[in-house]
């Protein structure tokens, strides 16, 4: 889940990194003095910048199609957290440091927070909200949380949560060095990493012995 | 609701020379502004939400409202704002120096309760600028037990260090972002805060509004580690702002707003000096230490360092000097173990010296100093000091030295793997391990539920429902039976403990235990009403209460609870015990009637200063082409009384070992001299331990005395703090070990180029030992 793939990921959607800044910048957003910028444009006259994309769109999200009106410089954390009211995915830096904002776009781990809400059109997004089977049942990752009680504060937990969701899937026989590499882009303040670790082995246990992932 | 936006200062310390915000007012979307002419007056030397005269650089000057984020601040960015710089300074021993400037215009320091200038003209600067702590210059604070120059003369060995401990942000993961709203005269606020009923009242004040007429919203907290003990003076600005603009306020803190305004742990320049005996007794301690202050407020970290210090080694003999200097860097707050970490950071690596020095085993010498039953320790009142409720240090220490295999451990000392040597280290840590006095609160319901009300505050590690336990303990009655309330002040909470310093478990055990032991005695004066015969008559069990040996002949908890109601008075909270705190009385008033209520203080005795102790062993190793360390290893035993829930247990003495590391690893400020401006402001400039510093070849280990603390009714300690200098000190030990017998670091963080610096002793220091922020 590191920068090369997000921008990877940018540029098989046809926005790059400089055009995601110019479009910032061409809507007249302050960015020096706002790390968070959110604009409902209720009452407030946008200029709409040339090349700028088109602002309702529909997201796939948790399995179900969502019509949301998006800005064309707007975060996924952004359109998920206060567009959609999916506040289980956290922003902590809002800049690509903690991971506590990580989401499953096509079942890869992205930083929602550095992620373009129009990147992700016409790609599958599930968020924590998502995890639960339709009959309640958790996913290996939430049964091993709730098992070994992972997580103090657990304000980077949902972001940890989704990454290891993503370790399950692609290695459930990750060692223990593995998944510290796998999870070495999210950050927990309270530290609380020997448990963590702990929760990924058990998650991937549950994997292994085939509890549904 | 609207979004606010702050307007930051640009310099570390300045005056607003004039400010226009009609553009910004006049822009579509913009609902509001809020100055610091709209607050309350704030007494120096305490922190306000918002300044006219700003002491570091993000400090918050004023806050726009606005439909949006984006319009919010492209509005902070339309104020005309013009500053006049003011003299500023970044380095305690600056301030000191004779001609050097003050952080504050009305001084440096603070004498009583009067900003004052101190300037240390007699000492000798040069010796500063060799890298040794002056001594001699003014003090604030000092005290003496025993007589410290006799001490020394009986010591075979004395070792005279300067020595240096770094500031440390928070880094909360959640920042302190707030929302507030008024309805019908009433502040609805939701904060981020580690204590809900301690921070009720200061926020009441900062708004200027009745306790009653606050409600706070705070179930959960995502990290604090003491930056939000009671709130903080930036929750002012949702709740004024929002009053302002008559509507709901959002104030989103991002994360460089927190790296400025969230607080850090206070710096340390110190000298000590240390005698000892042949076989490692510490005989004498005399202390020189200079805290960085930040601009605001009066944390004592030094103090509370020097108390940390006599219960660690138990000098006969100690003296301690010291003062704290304002500087114009982020403001200090308590972070976890405050005082307690700068101790073992800057001490450990001197008893461990001399350990090796004396040629002495190094846990050894943490044993033979160690506290140990109710011993004595810190400063003096009237002469006397005070003593810790228990001790099983040296208990710990002899279930680690099998447990962790002690020997095994020092037996790869210096092994070395391609350019790869093992270091291992160990190192004590004491802390404050509770709080006493506060009140229990419970209501048992007509459905037989027992509701246990507590306004601690809950950051995760699980103590405010931990502690319920113990009121279902006091009435023998099933977990499963017990419902907890929490997290808001409308839900009638009582007084509580901060969450806070390790407070929590021994508070609330307490006050439950008071509160149960209450109830008990309600449900027996009822059943005795009801059934005939006295109280004493009756056992409570397992939701019931009932005639002794006749189970039967008895009533449930809900039958009992609708009994109470109909009793009233004192059974149902309409009459109350007249010492408990206005809070507990609000809130069990406010409960009246809903069943037995039962409202307690704790009264039992505390058999003196609640504290438990950790004990961190780290294996590392390091690379010495590179500089790079690598945990191999880390384990750590404790004394905390009895185990309360094993899980969070462990996961406290862990994630504070790892906190631990951050300080001995790399967590600092970077700031630029000539200007006072922050490089490093991030996470990935003031990096705190990753996943990938923690061991990972196996589970990390962890042992406990598990005796009871003789002053508690469940016999538990807290165990929050102490684990973090026992990592901090374990793995500082650890890196000196690696490199040789004859090497030590008197300055934390370790920095690789400090490494490559000892290991090639004709490259010259990149800076003074006691230089700050580089």
């Amino acid at each position: 889940m590191g920068d090369v793939e997000h921008i990877q990921t940018a540029e098989q959607q046809g926005v790059s990194r400089r055009s995601f800044i110019k479009g910032v910048i061409a809507t007249g957003a302050s960015v020096s003095a706002s790390n968070y910028v959110l604009r409902g444009g209720h009452g407030v006259a946008l200029a709409q910048a040339p090349g700028s994309v088109e602002r309702l769109v529909t997201l796939t999200v948790n399995g179900q199609q969502r019509r949301v009106d998006v800005m064309p410089q707007e975060t996924l954390a952004t359109t998920l957290r206060y567009k959609l009211g999916l506040t289980g995915t956290k922003i902590g830096c809002d800049r690509a440091e903690c991971g506590a904002c990580t989401v499953l776009v096509d079942g890869v781990a992205h930083y929602s927070c550095s992620t373009l809400t129009h990147q992700v059109r016409g790609r599958e997004v599930m968020t924590i909200e998502g995890l639960e089977g339709a009959d309640g049942s958790l996913h290996p990752v939430q049964q091993a949380v709730v098992d070994l009680q992972g997580f103090q504060c657990a304000f980077c937990m949902s972001g940890f949560v989704m990454n290891m969701v993503e370790l399950t899937n692609e290695n459930p026989d990750a060692t223990r060095a593995e998944a510290a590499q796998h999870l070495s882009g999210n950050l927990c303040r309270c530290v609380d990493y020997n448990r963590i670790l702990n929760v990924a082995e058990k998650a991937c246990e549950l994997t292994r012995n085939g509890m549904r992932s | 609701m609207v979004f606010a936006k702050l307007l930051l200062s640009p310099m570390p310390h300045a005056r607003v020379r004039r400010m226009d915000a009609s553009a910004a007012l006049a822009m579509p979307g913009v609902e509001g502004i809020l100055t610091a002419d709209d607050i309350p007056e704030t007494e120096a030397p305490n922190e306000a939400s918002l300044t006219n005269e700003p002491h570091y650089e993000g400090e918050p000057i004023l806050a726009i409202a606005a439909i949006d984020e984006e319009t919010a601040a492209a509005a902070v960015e339309a104020v005309d704002i013009e500053f006049e710089p003011l003299p500023f300074v970044l380095d305690p021993m600056e301030s000191l120096r004779p001609g050097g400037p003050n952080a504050r215009s009305q001084g440096n320091t603070m004498a009583g309760r009067d900003l004052s200038t101190i300037k240390w003209d007699s000492v000798n600067w040069n010796e500063y600028d060799r890298g040794t702590m002056p001594l001699g210059g003014e003090v604030t604070d000092e005290w003496e037990v025993g007589d410290v120059e006799a001490g020394f003369a009986e010591a075979d060995l004395v070792l005279d260090e300067t020595v240096f401990s770094a500031s440390l942000s928070h880094q909360p993961l959640e920042t302190r972002t707030s929302m507030a709203y008024w309805q019908n005269g009433k502040c609805y606020m939701h904060a981020s805060t580690q204590s809900t009923a301690r921070t009720e009242g200061g926020t009441a004040r900062a708004l200027g509004i009745d306790p009653t007429d606050l409600v706070l919203i705070a179930e959960y907290c995502g990290g604090g580690f003491g930056s939000k003990i009671a709130g903080c003076p930036q929750d002012q600005i949702s709740g004024l702002l929002s009053r302002k603009v008559g509507k709901p306020v959002m104030l989103r803190v991002t994360r460089q707003e927190e790296n400025f305004f969230g607080k850090a742990r206070p710096g340390i320049q110190a000298r000590a000096k240390f005698g000892f005996r042949s076989d490692g007794r510490v005989v004498a301690l005399d202390l020189m230490m200079v805290q960085d202050g930040g601009p605001y407020g009066r944390s004592g970290d030094y103090m509370s360092c020097a108390d940390q210090a006599s219960l660690m080694y138990q000098p006969e003999h100690m003296r301690v000097r010291g003062l704290t200097i304002y500087t114009n860097t982020p403001p200090r707050a308590a972070q976890r173990a405050p005082g307690g970490v700068q101790a073992v950071a800057m001490f450990a690596p001197i008893v461990d010296n001399a350990a090796k020095q004396l040629g002495i085993d190094r846990l050894e010498i943490i044993r033979v100093n160690a506290p140990e039953g109710q011993a004595v320790f810190g400063r003096p009142r009237q002469g006397v000091q005070g003593n810790v409720s228990s001790a099983f240090v040296k208990e710990a220490v002899d279930k680690a030295r099998d447990e962790f295999d002690w020997a095994g451990m020092q037996a790869r000392s210096k092994q070395r793997n391609g350019t790869k040597v093992t270091g291992i280290g160990v190192a004590l840590s004491s802390y404050s391990a509770g709080a006493s006095g506060v009140d229990g609160l419970l209501v048992i319901r007509p459905d037989g539920k027992v509701e246990i009300h507590n306004g601690a505050g809950n950051l995760g590690t699980e103590s405010f429902s931990d502690t319920s336990r113990a009121a279902m303990e006091a009435l023998d009655t099933p977990w499963e039976q017990a419902e907890i309330v929490w997290g808001d002040t409308s839900k009638h909470l009582p007084w509580s403990a901060v969450q806070a310093g390790s407070m929590t478990t021994h508070a609330h055990t307490r006050s439950n235990w008071a509160a149960g032991l209450q109830a008990k005695q309600f449900l027996q004066e009822i059943a005795a009403a009801q059934l005939g015969g006295s109280p004493g008559d009756f056992t409570v069990s397992n939701g019931r209460v009932y005639r002794s040996g006749s189970p039967s002949q008895g009533l449930s908890f809900g039958r009992a609870a609708e009994l109470a109601i109909r009793a009233g008075g004192k059974f149902d909270g309409h009459e109350l015990p007249e010492d408990i705190n206005e809070m507990t009385t609000r809130a069990a008033t406010g409960l009246a009637g809903r069943g037995l209520v039962s409202a307690a203080k704790d009264n039992f005795e505390t058999g003196g200063r609640n504290m438990s102790y950790a004990i961190g062993f780290a294996e590392v190793e390091v690379d010495i082409e590179t500089g790079a360390v690598q945990l191999k290893d880390y384990k750590v035993a404790s004394d905390a009384g009895t185990i309360l829930h094993p899980q969070n247990f462990g996961a406290q003495l862990h994630g504070g070992g790892i906190q631990g590391f951050g300080v001995a690893l790399g967590q600092k400020w970077v700031m630029d001299p000539q200007w006072g401006l922050h490089v490093a402001k991030r996470f990935y400039s003031n990096r705190p331990p990753t996943i990938l510093d923690v061991p990972t070849e196996r589970e990390m280990a962890w042992t406990a005395a598990d005796l009871p603390d003789p002053f508690n009714p469940v016999g538990c300690k807290g165990i929050g703090e102490a684990p973090v200098g026992a990592g901090a000190g374990a793995v500082l030990n650890a890196i000196a070990d690696a490199l040789g017998d004859d090497v030590h670091f008197n300055r934390s963080p370790i920095m690789r180029d400090m490494i490559l610096t000892k290991l090639n002793p004709e490259v010259p220091e990149a800076h003074n030992l006691l230089t700050t922020h580089v």
